[in-house]
């Protein structure tokens, strides 16, 4: 039986309601990464260094995403599988000399490990307890990455080395039929490549029977529990997948950034990453995709507007003035206060919203 | 022996600044299930509040505290009104992030407003010290200490004796039986946030007293009474009291005997040492020492 393409839509079956290109023609699709493989050429390196930065938290705010959104585990802890992934990688692509092919797999690897060892916390805590639990090894993390000089140069932090290359094709100086790419362009490649991945397969995850079986703990564990899904393989796999990614994020974040340090993984990246779903859309597969393009260029856009801003100053010490720094934190504080008053599915919700309403035209409301 | 004495007699002072700053945290969570994350910008708003009272306007000290309180409370009780009210039937997890929305934005008009330096709060105890056998006694802790019994005895006695307070229990034992029986809960809910603002303010002022102890990164201290109220549980008022003074012993004693005796353990390991102790101590009792159990219905 052939389908038209507005017969795309409708939904009969079990197998309809999962299918991958339900509404998106495969198509559209195609069109979009063609434009995004275009984009890199005529992005300026500050722009392509932006994007790589969103790419970065875009897969670890999908790992959350896995664990917050889906299973319901509220995790302000992510900070630390970050700064695992990130000193993992830099470990093993520096000091061992492993290529990207093993170093990257590694640390989400270590990731994995660590969540592995959370994740049962999750089955003896719940709710606040839980997330308050997390917060501690935000601080922990720090505390041992501070400490343990021989791996990760201590309070001053290290550099990273890590070669990007896979095989003959180098990330850090690509070069495709005789034309020579900058380091920036390579990274938005070989991140946002990694990103349409992760979002591929956490799309797939999210229909498979584990990705229901997760939603089911999500929306009441017990219940869950009382239809037989085991809610100790389910907790602690989302937490060691969504770990693994955040470490994946951290070792992509520590190699483009060739420095890595303790401070950076402090609770703030925790909520950042929280603001990240939050804005972008809670339990919805690419909303972290927009959330973390959102976060990243949000803060740039002020930093282009302050100057024309009355009432802020480059002047730290005294009162009566706004560094931008401040105005940024603000800012950041009240659009996750006004995105849950205004508009708590996110960015993503805008959008679907949006479509439906094209979908449905000329009938819609 | 006069080491351990006046360790442990600084680990009370700070336990009881965190037992505090607990206080805050359960009074909201019992009334309304929401853990404040901006508890901490209320700390700090209360120290800089009494920093304008005392040193801009020229105000006697007690004064300027009670002021410092009184506001604070009264910005805690707005905050409600304005914004979390607004959000009543919403995901927790919603209202648990609006608390961190706030305290970014709370924490930055600070800093707007009275700047980064570190500022001199001006009270009157100072570097003064008492000496009792060997151990040698800061005049602000044992006010400190004072301050924080006054103010628990207060609390017992509020949520015993007054109506109010019987309101509050009510409500937070079952918000529709309460309000079936004719509770305001909704103002239950904006009091209680006044308290808790209130309380975050005090303990505010005694962690900014001394010379030159005021500055923004003082919000901080809430992060470290997250420990002292999860390990009381988190809907005990005594739990929260307990909880806080013993991390704050056990990490005054970390502090003074674990660069000598656990070096590998690391630098400064007092800072995540209430972690530590919080994370050992859920893992056996995972509702604190004194929390309620939940009970789950399908």
């Amino acid at each position: 039986m052939t389908r038209s393409s507005a017969n795309r839509s409708l939904v009969r079956s079990h197998r309809d309601d999962v299918r991958l290109w339900r509404t998106v023609s495969p198509w559209g699709v195609g069109i979009l990464v063609v434009l995004a493989v275009m984009a890199p050429f005529h992005t300026s390196d500050f722009q392509n260094t932006i994007a790589v930065y969103a790419g970065v938290a875009a897969i670890g705010g999908m790992g959350l995403n896995l664990l917050t959104g889906f299973t319901g585990q509220v995790s302000l802890g992510h900070a630390a599988f970050l700064a695992v992934g990130a000193y993992t990688g830099a470990y093993l692509g520096q000091e061992l000399e492993l290529p990207l092919l093993l170093w990257l797999p590694g640390a989400a690897l270590a990731g994995a490990l660590v969540g592995a060892v959370v994740g049962p916390f999750a089955l003896r805590l719940r709710g606040n307890y839980l997330a308050i639990i997390t917060i501690g090894l935000v601080f922990i993390a720090q505390h041992v990455f501070a400490n343990w000089t021989s791996v990760s140069g201590g309070q001053n932090g290290r550099s990273v080395t890590a070669p990007v290359a896979v095989g003959p094709v180098d990330f850090a100086s690509l070069e495709v039929l005789g034309r020579s790419f900058t380091r920036d362009q390579g990274f938005v490649f070989l991140v946002w490549g990694l990103v349409g991945l992760v979002a591929l397969t956490m799309k797939n995850l999210t229909r498979s029977r584990t990705g229901l079986a997760m939603q089911a703990v999500r929306d009441r564990d017990r219940a869950a529990e009382a239809i037989g899904v085991r809610l100790a393989r389910y907790k602690v796999l989302a937490f060691v997948l969504s770990s693994s990614l955040g470490a994946m994020a951290g070792a992509l974040h520590g190699s483009y950034q060739r420095y890595i340090h303790p401070g950076e993984f402090s609770l703030t990246v925790s909520i950042t990453y929280i603001a990240i779903i939050v804005i972008g859309g809670i339990g919805i597969v690419f909303g972290p995709i927009l959330g973390a393009l959102f976060v990243t260029l949000v803060p740039r856009l002020i930093e282009e507007i302050s100057p024309s801003l009355p009432f802020v100053s480059t002047d730290t010490a005294g009162g009566g003035f706004m560094t931008v720094f401040s105005l940024n934190q603000a800012i950041f504080g009240l659009l996750i206060v006004l995105f849950l008053v205004l508009e708590p599915r996110g960015l993503a919700a805008m959008w679907l919203r949006l479509r439906l309403y094209f979908r449905a035209w000329p009938f819609s409301y | 022996m006069t080491d351990f004495l006046q360790l442990c007699f600084a680990g009370l002072a700070l336990g009881a600044r965190y037992a505090l700053v607990a206080l805050g945290f359960v009074v909201i969570y019992k009334a309304t299930g929401v853990i404040n994350f901006a508890q901490g910008a209320f700390v700090a708003l209360g120290a800089y509040l009494a920093f304008n009272f005392r040193q801009t306007w020229g105000l006697p000290f007690a004064v300027s505290l009670v002021l410092a309180v009184l506001v604070g409370a009264s910005i805690g009780a707005g905050t409600e009104r304005l914004l979390l009210h607004r959000m009543v039937g919403r995901p927790l997890f919603a209202l648990i992030m609006m608390t961190v929305g706030i305290l970014f934005v709370l924490n930055e008009v600070i800093t707007w407003i009275w700047g980064q330096r570190t500022l001199n709060l001006g009270d009157p105890w100072g570097q003064d010290k008492v000496t009792v056998g060997d151990v040698v006694l800061p005049v602000k802790d044992l006010w400190t200490l004072g301050l924080a019994a006054v103010v628990l005895a207060g609390f017992f006695a509020f949520f015993r004796w007054s109506d109010l307070g019987l309101a509050m229990r009510a409500t937070a034992l079952d918000q529709e039986a309460a309000m079936a029986r004719g509770v305001d809960v909704k103002r239950v809910f904006t009091l209680s946030w006044a308290v808790s603002a209130g309380v975050a303010a005090l303990a505010g002022v005694t962690l900014a007293a001394g010379p030159a102890a005021l500055s923004p990164g003082i919000w901080l201290i809430a992060l470290a009474a997250f420990p002292a109220m999860i390990l009381g549980g988190l809907d005990s008022p005594g739990g929260a009291v307990i909880g806080g003074l013993l991390i704050g012993v056990v990490q005054t004693l970390t502090a003074g005997y674990q660069p000598q005796h656990l070096p590998w353990l690391g630098e400064s390991f007092h800072v995540i040492m209430p972690y530590v102790v919080m994370i050992a101590i859920l893992m056996v009792r995972p509702y604190g020492l004194y929390g309620t159990k939940e009970v789950v219905r399908l």
